[in-house]
């Protein structure tokens, strides 16, 4: 068993826009040749702004969409990618975590039917052991036994992506995609659940594939980060490398458009600003 | 970002299954009960169920039993009335308001049966035709086009001539009719809920396309169906009545209004009762299924909701 | 005399489960030229509060103020039609989620002229020159051409710049953003954050920045108040916020921040609150430094 979970080489998507009456057929890469390697019990951070492919990484990572190149190797086997290839021995290795919480739950089904789904549709267990692993999953991630006959939208954000995290670890995968899972969320609920996906991942020894926007968040979770510009990885290293030193000039921009929330920062702007008054 | 201000329930009890459904209950009556029309039209509705079921009971006398010896007798209150017969009789002896009552129940039955049948119909069909998409969505919606292009009444008239004149032939041809809106409710219901995070997180647990139709999907896509059943509901009973009245739904001496209607064509003039009363009982009916409906539209569209 | 000024303001919504109270005693000024950041988190009413400044908000909202005056003038019992007078000339509001703020079915040209034409009665030539300037103000390039875009064409950047182009369009005395970069991307939310205080620092307009981002209000803010479930928390003047905050609230707010995390654990808020999920405000409210 090596120690790499995830590896990716030269993954790629192209999506096809079918020719119209006037216009010639277009292929928009998505994302155009991806690599990397992940240890296990590590996190890799996937940082870019809209458009640049690291939602489409995501989906490929996780088997949702077919990449159109490119090698996929999880826990040291290579993944079958085919649309309708997907089988549960796959399913057990890598789970998702939305980036909504109002979406990603069934708003028509019982959290604790939520949660004994997967379980369901993939193994043997009894009506009564899959409650019981659900309660005990609920209980893990912060919630309560008697929540387990409610509906999501009784729920509040955060609870929510408690639960979708909850119901991504019902088959124990070893590896853990992460759809910006906080940036919907307010500021106070975010520190809890950052909180609790270190404990689970301590817990567990769970591998996370983090993506998001906010610099300041993966400055805090990551051990590695992947700067993505337009579908391709423009910076590649470990956290404090790409902080202290970032070497593509679009990780520079990022980092500099970022807002401080610092008392020097302020203290400089009023300066600026009196100086600029004055003159 | 804005978060379900008043939903979070943080309390440790374990809420029941029978308490969590109370508590929807009151939240829908909360919406439904605000418009006085749908509340109006539930009560006549509730009535109108009420007198269906115990028309045997409160009949004063058999829908079907001919006196010849009162034979266009006109409403109790003017002149040349009787008690006996409420509301007069029609041109061969029989009592109005017992034909009014039992009418009921066909107006009903025809309701359910059309609804049902173009419901279960239109959702089986939608569903294929929204989670699939391609060339059977395709076939699909351009047969449901055609359908639609007929004018409903026409095309129940084709069905029944071909078919033969009678209420089931009848019925079924309203079915057909309706269907499409079904479809095409179903189907845009299931194309806008496909794309959703929940639909990709049930697939990604393996749920097969099934499961998902049914189980994952179709529980949200009800609400605009429950209101177009409603309108079903009364466009039905008023599709039978007019093929009733043409002759080609329910047959005489079947106290359907419609076919009421019908044979009191000649009398319109000489004996008004035959004809208002029927009419007005059609009116009344399909009036509060259609107030209740837009209650419930209200009460049942997320977009309308509140808080 | 303060710009805008309310005092106790009290918002509440009819629903299900009885009245719910939104906005809880709020009060607040603004002076000219002065940039105030509301910041709260989801369901602190700090939306719902301007939204009633501006009578925007629904009928089933009950509102009801001590004092609730704008340049001196009441606002609570205005009529509709005085309000119309004022609200998009001299108050301007610009919204969170930019491509939803335009309509989506007429170009951006005609709806920043529909502005020019109610509130300032320009003809035709006049109106379509300084709909180009004001496009070339807020940084759109090629303005002539801009104007015949529809909404759906542009990117979210270029959709908020046109609503700051139309909130600007009647000089207003007092700018209200409610959450103006929480859509955008983190590069595309410095220009606008730039762009918005480049306008206010060339024309003097007082402005109100809603926000749940500390990054923003500690860019953008002269002054800040804190909300909470619909009541103030703490106000003080920038500096002072970040430096030495009063509130329970405010400090587990700024110890939330992942730059602020010592060690392995982020601090939450119900690390300030033993137990009370809700956290009395503190004494010393209102009292700017």
């Amino acid at each position: 068993m090596t120690d790499t979970m995830l590896e990716v080489r030269n993954i790629k998507r192209d999506y096809e826009l079918a020719a119209g009456l006037f216009k010639p057929k277009k292929i928009i890469h998505a994302v155009k040749g991806v690599s990397f390697k992940l240890e296990r019990g590590k996190t890799l951070a996937i940082v870019g702004e809209s458009g640049c492919g690291k939602s489409t990484l995501a989906r490929m990572l996780t088997f949702i969409d077919e990449p159109t190149g490119g090698e996929l190797y999880i826990d040291g086997d290579k993944m079958d990618t085919r649309l309708g290839h997907l089988t549960p021995e796959m399913r057990q290795k890598v789970q998702i975590v939305f980036q909504n919480p109002y979406g990603s739950l069934n708003p028509r089904q019982k959290i604790g039917d939520v949660l004994g789904e997967p379980l369901s549709i993939n193994t043997n267990m009894s009506a009564a052991e899959r409650r019981e692993r659900a309660t005990e999953m609920l209980v893990k991630v912060g919630l309560g036994p008697e929540h387990y006959n409610r509906y999501p939208h009784m729920f509040s954000g955060g609870q929510r992506q408690r639960i979708a995290i909850a119901r991504a670890l019902m088959m124990n995968p070893k590896l853990l995609v992460l759809d910006e899972p906080v940036s919907a969320l307010d500021l106070s609920v975010q520190a809890q659940v950052l909180n609790l996906l270190a404990d689970l991942q301590d817990e567990f020894g769970l591998t996370y594939v983090f993506i998001s926007h906010d610099l300041s968040v993966v400055r805090y979770i990551a051990d590695e980060v992947m700067v993505m510009y337009f579908g391709e990885a423009v910076e590649y290293g470990t956290r404090d490398e790409v902080f202290s030193d970032p070497k593509h000039e679009y990780t520079r921009t990022l980092f500099a458009a970022t807002p401080r929330a610092d008392v020097e920062s302020i203290r400089a702007r009023i300066a600026r600003k009196k100086a600029a008054a004055a003159a | 970002m804005a978060d379900t201000m008043t939903d979070i329930d943080n309390s440790p009890e374990v809420l029941s299954s029978g308490a969590m459904r109370r508590q929807m209950l009151k939240e829908f009556w909360f919406y439904f009960s605000e418009n006085r029309g749908a509340v109006i039209g539930l009560v006549i509705f509730v009535l109108l169920v009420a007198v269906a079921l115990l028309a045997p009971v409160i009949a004063p006398h058999s829908p079907f039993e001919q006196y010849r010896d009162a034979v266009l007798k006109p409403p109790a209150w003017t002149s040349g009335g009787s008690a006996t017969y409420l509301l007069g009789t029609d041109p061969v002896g029989r009592d109005i308001l017992s034909r009014l009552l039992y009418g009921a129940q066909y107006s009903l039955f025809i309701g359910v049966f059309v609804t049902t049948l173009s419901l279960v119909g239109g959702i089986l069909v939608g569903l294929i035709a929204g989670y699939y998409r391609g060339w059977i969505d395709t076939v699909i919606m351009r047969l449901m086009d055609i359908i639609l292009a007929f004018p409903s009444l026409l095309l129940a008239l084709v069905l029944v001539a071909i078919l033969g004149p009678s209420l089931t032939n009848g019925m079924i041809a309203i079915a057909i009719t309706l269907q499409p809106h079904f479809v095409r409710l179903t189907r845009a219901a299931v194309m806008a809920e496909k794309t959703r995070d929940y639909v990709t997180a049930a697939r990604l647990a393996g749920a097969g396309p099934i499961r998902l139709m049914f189980k994952t999907i179709l529980p949200n896509c009800t609400a605009p169906l429950i209101v177009q059943a409603t309108l079903s509901f009364s466009n039905a009973i008023l599709d039978a009545a007019a093929l009733g009245f043409l002759g080609m739904g329910a047959q005489p001496p079947a106290p359907e209004w419609g076919t009421m209607l019908a044979e009191a064509r000649e009398f319109i003039l000489r004996a008004w009762w035959v004809v208002t009363f029927p009419g007005l009982a059609i009116l009344i009916t399909v009036l509060a299924i259609n107030l209740m409906g837009d209650g419930l539209r209200d009460a049942l569209d997320p977009k309308l909701k509140r808080s | 005399m303060a710009l805008l000024q309310i005092e106790n303001l009290t918002v509440e919504f009819e629903t299900a489960s009885g009245w719910f109270r939104a906005v809880d005693g709020v009060s607040m000024s603004v002076e000219k030229g002065e940039v105030l950041a509301i910041v709260g988190e989801s369901g602190s009413g700090k939306s719902v509060a301007m939204l009633a400044v501006m009578g925007l908000l629904p009928w089933t909202a009950k509102i009801t103020a001590d004092r609730m005056l704008f340049e001196g003038r009441d606002m609570r019992g205005i009529s509709p039609a005085d309000r119309r007078k004022m609200i998009g000339k001299d108050i301007a509001m610009i919204f969170q989620e930019p491509i939803a703020s335009l309509n989506p079915c007429f170009t951006v040209g005609f709806q920043i002229e529909e502005v020019l034409r109610i509130h300032l009665g320009l003809d035709k030539k006049a109106r379509r020159a300084r709909a180009i300037e004001l496009f070339r103000q807020v940084g759109l390039p090629n303005p002539e051409e801009r104007l015949n875009s529809f909404p759906h064409q542009m990117s979210g950047g270029q959709c908020q710049r046109v609503m700051i182009a139309i909130a600007i369009a009647c000089n207003p005395k007092l700018l209200i953003a409610d959450e103006p970069t929480t859509a955008l991307d983190v590069t595309i939310q410095k220009q606008i954050l730039d762009l918005i205080m480049a306008l206010q620092a060339k024309t003097g307009m007082g402005l109100i920045m809603i926000t749940h981002d500390m990054g923003v209000v500690a860019e953008t803010a002269d002054r800040v108040v804190v909300q909470y479930k619909g009541r103030k928390m703490e106000e003080a003047d920038v500096l002072t916020l970040f430096e030495n905050p009063k509130s329970n609230y405010t400090k587990a707010l700024l110890a939330a921040l992942p730059e602020n995390a010592t060690g392995d654990r982020l601090t939450t808020v119900s690390d300030f609150f033993d137990g009370n999920p809700e956290p009395a405000p503190s004494a010393g409210l209102g009292v700017t430094a």
